[in-house]
């Protein structure tokens, strides 16, 4: 008895309470970054495939993916109970399903075929298997097996150059023909709006303009059929473990690689190249394969044009605040309001960013600016910059609220000692009181980059699509297109993971995009925190 | 008058090695004449320097932090190119009115102002003088050491980059007077470029005088400047303020009544927001004609 009471008074109980919650937190976050990670880098690595002989017969070949136990099979004959695995088949055109679970008691015999190839491909998902034949149109080129592979490697990497011509054509050369036409259109209508004075002559000019870019539109198609066509000019014939042949063109695979042979070094060096294929590449197969490059660019981009909003927004309205508004009831009103405005649900400014900027604000611009256009909207639909700024809107309270203790801790003294040298209020501000509220200015952008990075819901109301055509930046004037719509890691994730009509394989997907916008979050929170820590330095208390 | 007792227990710092000798001879001289003023005799005390050209007149000073009356009906004659030192205990508006002089508690939100301050003859409070510009006549140094987080350079050249001075020669010529003005010249100029806040304290001090010197002021206020320093670093910023004297008007505020002694021509003894006696920094120190400022001065208050 003595011995509790002393042990509660002496107050190590609650030093054990608070540890043991700081602890708790920690293991929860630490928890969900290695599940995050595990399962993320997992996806890159080239796993073995394995052929399983059941006990009825069939063959199976494929990645092991999971083990489960069977619920229920426990017996004395089993202790343990039954397992079963999981395995990737893939070839989804032969058989409908990437998956199947197979009972581990079913198993009569397991191999790992030195030989087998596994390939991606751009439609249909991975195929496991052999390569038999190589054919050249009619003509055959090759017949074994080893001789087939050996005959088709150099074929992948040719058409892999053509498909990069194809990209090019399609996204660089047309891409542009079609903007110039559509600026032409637009010139024309504008100047059929404007009635009767128009000038024939520009009219004409206008007329021709289109009509040669026509002409280098159909030029350049036919030049994309020419290289469709060598693209199918070769074609392999697969062979998967059930005997199943596939003719397929050597154009529809992306890589080929014979997992059961390949040393650690090179399945480390696909791993990488796996893993910066991702970062970089665009997606295919709705998202739930490729890369996931226009969603990493939409978000750094959004998370960007909002900061550059939201600071000097932020900063300004708090400098009001603090330094030139009465303290009075009004200003202790407007600091709860914008506190509450902090916790308003990031869904009601997406819609309030879709009523206002995207159909008010938008729609003026589009009739002031873009009245040649409609009925298509320009800005008066979602977009990058309406996206950017609803985000803005939603976390410009976190900036005010730091941008205030910022200049709560600047010291009185520096003020008075700017004052006393002749400085206005104005001069004050600017050249001692902001430098020296820097690092709190920053904590706001830290805490406003870290929201916004993170948001969907309003994004999906204010811009944000499945698939972007096209990135807001490119070679064509104006360069930065506000007005496009955007990809996002965050969405990128509800859709890959919610919305895609294969689920099971876009799982590894999913945690991939999860581990990228926790990259980004961290990457975008080091700069403005390793730019903070300079300007504390800089500014470190003055006191002796 | 019992809580003004306790403040100045606390307020009346113990002597320090350099100022004790010389505290103990005042001391011994005012036991030896321990004659007893009557109040009404202090009101004469406020023109001590009738034969001295006048820089600063203060006239009727009232002083008002919301409703607390923090100066009350002060008058006073700032000689020119003199020290003059408010002392007196925490909280008898000294410091009020050493601000009051620039016009910085202008900035203090629901403070009011009654009476005059004529600074050569101009009343500064009048609404169309521009508070900044007096400001540039009218220099302060802080009892709160606060270089800005800036290059020694930079900090010296605030001041004059605001009046719109931007040829790097003449702000360098300025940074170097105004640093050899504060005798600080010898011990930074290497360093010019390197963050003050890496000065030593007195350096940092006197960094904050070669501040305000570089907008060339006419009159320097110095509140409690040696407050925060060690014995060393106070004998030499007073040292400056007596070559200082023959430049422009300084007026200091002090606890350390030793220091009082020591640098200033003139001293004002203030006590709950009434300047209790002004005069002659001997007299003062000797053979004042308040009793409270006796007693003040001698350490024993009451």
């Amino acid at each position: 008895m003595a011995f509790l009471k002393r042990f509660f008074a002496s107050g190590s109980l609650f030093i054990w309470l608070s540890g043991g919650a700081l602890a708790c937190s920690l293991l929860l976050i630490g928890g969900l970054l290695t599940l995050i990670f595990i399962n993320g880098m997992g996806y890159f690595w080239p796993k073995d495939l394995v052929q399983l002989t059941l006990k009825d017969g069939t063959m199976v070949l494929g990645e092991m993916v999971d083990t489960q136990r069977i619920p229920g099979t426990v017996s004395t004959e089993f202790p343990e109970g039954q397992t079963r695995i999981q395995l990737k088949v893939g070839n989804r055109d032969l058989y409908g399903l990437d998956f199947r679970w197979i009972d581990e008691e079913s198993i009569a015999q397991r191999a790992w075929p030195h030989d087998v190839v596994a390939f991606e491909r751009r439609e249909w998902g991975n195929f496991y298997g052999w390569i038999s034949e190589v054919w050249e149109g009619d003509a055959r080129l090759a017949q074994s097996r080893e001789e087939a592979w050996n005959a088709f490697y150099p074929l992948l990497e040719q058409t892999e150059s053509i498909h990069e011509e194809i990209h090019y054509i399609e996204r660089d050369v047309i891409g542009a023909i079609n903007y110039e036409i559509e600026r032409a259109r637009l010139n024309l209508k504008e100047l059929e709006l404007k009635g009767e004075n128009l000038s024939r002559d520009s009219a004409a000019s206008l007329q021709q303009d289109i009509q040669t870019r026509e002409a280098a539109y159909q030029q350049q198609t036919q030049r994309l059929v020419g290289l469709y066509e060598q693209l199918n000019r070769y074609r392999v014939t697969l062979i998967d473990v059930a005997g199943k042949e596939k003719s397929f063109p050597v154009g529809g695979i992306v890589k080929a690689w014979r997992p059961n042979q390949m040393s650690v070094w090179a399945k480390i060096w696909m791993y990488a190249a796996n893993f910066w294929g991702v970062m970089t590449e665009e997606p295919r197969e709705a998202n739930t394969e490729g890369g996931i490059f226009p969603a990493i660019f939409g978000t750094v981009m959004m998370v960007l044009i909002m900061s550059v909003v939201v600071v000097p927004f932020g900063v300004l309205a708090a400098v009001y605040l603090k330094e030139y508004a009465k303290q009075g009831l009004l200003t202790r009103m407007i600091r709860i309001a914008v506190n509450n405005l902090a916790g308003v649900p990031s869904i009601v400014f997406g819609v309030f960013g879709l009523g206002f900027f995207v159909y008010a604000v938008g729609g003026s611009i589009d009739q002031l600016f873009f009245s040649a256009s409609l009925p298509n909207p320009t800005f008066g639909t979602g977009g990058l910059l309406w996206a950017s700024l609803t985000l803005a809107l939603m976390t410009v309270p976190v900036v005010i609220v730091a941008t205030e203790e910022g200049l709560s801790a600047v010291p009185r003294e520096y003020r008075e000692g700017s004052l006393g040298l002749g400085a206005t209020k104005l001069e004050s501000l600017i050249r001692v009181v902001l430098p020296c509220a820097m690092p709190g200015i920053l904590t706001g952008l830290i805490l406003a980059v870290s929201r916004a990075t993170g948001e969907v819901a309003p994004l999906m109301l204010t811009g944000v699509v499945k698939l972007a055509p096209a990135l807001p930046v490119d070679s064509l004037f104006p360069y930065v297109h506000l007005d496009r719509k955007f990809m996002h890691l965050g969405f990128h994730i509800y859709d890959v993971g919610f919305q895609s009509p294969n689920v099971e394989a876009a799982k590894p997907m999913v945690y991939v995009t999860t581990l990228i916008l926790v990259l980004v979050v961290l990457l975008l929170n080091m700069t403005a925190i390793a730019l903070r820590t300079r300007m504390r330095k800089r500014y470190a208390g003055s006191s002796v | 008058m019992e809580i003004a007792r306790n403040s100045l227990e606390k307020a009346v710092p113990p002597a320090k090695a350099p100022g004790a000798k010389s505290l103990r001879v005042i001391v011994e001289t005012r036991q030896t004449n321990s004659v007893k003023k009557t109040v009404s005799e202090s009101q004469t005390a406020t023109h001590p320097c009738a034969d001295m050209p006048t820089k600063i007149l203060i006239q009727d000073m009232n002083f008002y932090y919301g409703t607390v009356q923090a100066l009350k009906g002060v008058n006073m004659t700032v000689p020119a190119n003199k020290v003059t030192a408010f002392i007196g205990p925490s909280g008898c508006g000294k410091s009020t009115l050493l601000r009051c002089l620039n016009r910085l508690n202008d900035l203090v939100d629901g403070t009011r102002v009654e009476g005059t301050i004529l600074l050569d003859g101009e009343n500064i409070y009048r609404p169309e003088v521009d508070a900044t510009d007096l400001r540039t006549r009218v220099g302060m140094v802080f009892q709160k050491i606060n270089p800005f987080p800036k290059t020694v350079w930079q900090n010296v050249a605030y001041g004059p980059q605001l009046q719109k001075i931007r040829k790097r020669t003449i702000l360098d010529t300025i940074v170097e007077e105004s640093l050899k003005g504060a005798g600080l010249w010898e011990e930074v100029k290497d360093r010019l470029h390197a963050s003050a806040l890496g000065l030593s304290g007195g350096q940092q001090q006197r960094l904050c005088i070669a501040r305000a010197l570089a907008v060339n002021p006419e009159v320097l206020l110095l509140d409690e400047p040696c407050s925060a320093l060690d014995p060393i670093s106070t004998g030499r910023i007073e040292e400056l303020l007596h070559t200082l004297k023959e430049r422009l008007t300084v007026v200091i505020v002090t606890h350390n009544m030793q220091q009082a002694a020591r640098v200033s021509d003139l001293t004002g003894f203030f006590l709950l927001g009434e300047l209790i006696e002004f005069d002659d920094t001997k007299k003062i120190f000797t053979n004042p004609n308040d009793s409270r400022t006796e007693d003040y001065v001698t350490g024993r208050f009451g």
